[in-house]
């Protein structure tokens, strides 16, 4: 049983048909990524998942758990996270504190020390800069920042939109290098990029959105080969 | 000399009160993203039920069942008037707040009639103060005001509620994501605005002891107008606009020959900052999202 099923998947912004009723799951301990162009429906499906926008059609399944209709504050609880296109860090919050909204849905207190410490040793950075606030923090740091906040939730899934969105190559490489080690640490990922190269050599499988529909579906390394891929998204 | 110590000390008592209604204002703009401008018309209905509980000569058990009534009538307002409109136009929503509150004055109306009614909270007297009569109700309200602040500054910073509701208004997307339930938040949000209203409505009765169903209009109005002043959504902004405009109307009241025209003065000051910094003096300038 996959951990996450989606199931003809349809999402309407008033009447235009964003999402044309897309299937596809994602297993245990496996990275997988949906790439797409811009508007191809990409940060849609992600926050159609977790019940940010609601869907018209379809059914998503959780570990066994029917949950296409359950509000999004919820979804967390269930060992989902998501890490929003944009960032979307508490501007206005300290690093600490953003850190600590992370931990919002943990029920007990005691393991937020360690938490908090396991994520101070993956990102230093933040640890530097744990009582800045974190509107200052660079693009960079955000991202981190971003990340850390997700994890303080002990996901089992964590869903990253577009992590290396803005940043500079050598950010891009070590944002992709972090994926890798929380993969490793047995979370499973779901990950949604442009950036079709790098995210195709770190992932399972993956699957090739536009127009709303998924076009083609693989593992990693056969659609880096794909003919269709390399033109549209690996230039040339 | 000793008019501006007692005048200083009035106005910021009356600032005191704006403040806190003001706050009421901000904290659900900065939450829900609606004027609420029925907020106003919660700190008469707190007025009358003191008025009504005052039967038992019980000040404090007055005062308590005052907040909680207007803690109660502020969720079921929220959930009843503004949670179906979640979502709408904020035209709508702004018309259905302005219809709450003519709800409200009329209901007032209907239950305890036109005419003014009396009621005594509490006889506080003046004291002396380095050769000046100062009323001692304008001390405690001040005092009270000071205290409910601080209470709420701390618990914003430091309780996960408090948090969550910065979260919530920053980004309410982000903040559901957390794991936060933003209806609740709301909920809470009107519940604490609520209870500084009937908090406001027990400061007008200390100042005078009379109460009408439009008891809250005017207040309401000037602390909308302060948290505006003070930058929309911005908690320390609502003190620093309540304090503002509350010293400001004492100091006009005080001058013969601007006297009469202190209202317009007041809302005077509001087109002014409005034109030189539209976000009021700690709003901030929101970037919209793409």
């Amino acid at each position: 049983m996959a951990m996450l099923e989606v199931k003809n998947l349809e999402v309407y912004y008033g009447v235009i048909r964003a999402l044309k009723g897309i299937s596809f799951e994602v297993n245990e301990g496996e990275i997988v990524t949906l790439i797409g162009a811009n508007g191809a429906g990409k940060t849609t499906t992600m926050q159609s998942v977790v019940g940010l926008i609601p869907s018209r059609a379809g059914t998503v399944t959780f570990n066994g758990m029917n949950i296409t209709k359950t509000p999004c504050h919820k979804i967390v609880h269930l060992g989902m996270t998501q890490v929003p296109e944009g960032r979307r860090i508490f501007q206005e919050l300290t690093v600490y504190e953003n850190l600590l909204m992370g931990a919002f849905s943990m029920k007990d207190s005691s393991g937020f020390k360690n938490d908090l410490e396991a994520v101070y040793t993956r990102f230093p950075r933040l640890a530097e800069r744990r009582n800045q606030i974190a509107g200052t923090l660079s693009g960079g740091e955000q991202q981190m920042l971003a990340m850390g906040r997700a994890i303080m939730s002990h996901p089992k899934l964590l869903m990253l939109d577009e992590p290396s969105m803005g940043l500079s190559p050598l950010l891009v490489d070590q944002v992709f290098e972090i994926i890798k080690d929380i993969n490793k640490d047995g979370t499973t990922i779901l990950l949604v990029e442009q950036n079709a190269g790098k995210s195709l050599a770190i992932s399972d499988r993956a699957y090739v959105l536009e127009n709303g529909q998924i076009v083609l579906s693989g593992t990693g390394a056969e659609l880096a080969e794909s003919e269709m891929v390399k033109k549209a998204y690996l230039g040339g | 000399m000793e008019l501006i110590l007692s005048t200083l000390i009035n106005g910021l008592s009356l600032g005191g009160i704006y403040a806190m209604i003001a706050l009421g204002y901000t904290m659900v703009y900065g939450i829900a993203k609606m004027l609420n401008f029925a907020h106003g018309d919660i700190i008469m209905v707190g007025g009358y039920v003191i008025y009504v509980f005052m039967s038992f000569h019980n000040p404090l058990l007055a005062i308590l069942m005052a907040v909680i009534c207007c803690v109660i009538l502020g969720i079921v307002i929220e959930k009843v008037a503004y949670k179906p409109l979640r979502g709408a136009s904020p035209l709508a929503v702004l018309i259905t707040a302005i219809g709450v509150s003519y709800l409200l004055q009329s209901l007032a109306q209907i239950i305890f009639g036109s005419a003014n009614k009396m009621v005594t909270v509490y006889e506080f007297g003046a004291i002396k103060l380095w050769g000046v009569t100062i009323q001692v109700s304008a001390l405690v309200t001040l005092a009270v005001t000071v205290v409910v602040m601080t209470i709420l500054t701390l618990f914003i910073k430091y309780t996960r509620i408090g948090r969550a509701m910065v979260a919530v208004s920053e980004d309410k997307g982000a903040a559901q994501l957390m794991g936060i339930n933003v209806n609740k938040i709301i909920t809470i949000t009107f519940a604490i605005g609520s209870a500084l209203a009937a908090l406001a409505g027990l400061f007008y009765l200390l100042k005078a002891p009379s109460i009408s169903n439009t008891l809250g209009a005017m207040p309401g109005i000037k602390a909308f107008t302060a948290a505006v002043i003070g930058g929309i959504g911005s908690i320390p902004g609502a003190m620093l606009g309540g304090i503002l405009l509350g010293v400001v109307e004492c100091i006009s009241y005080k001058i013969t020959a601007i006297a009469p025209y202190t209202d317009a003065i007041e809302f005077s000051i509001l087109i002014i900052i409005l034109l030189v910094k539209p976000t009021g003096f700690l709003g901030k300038v929101r970037r919209e999202k793409v």
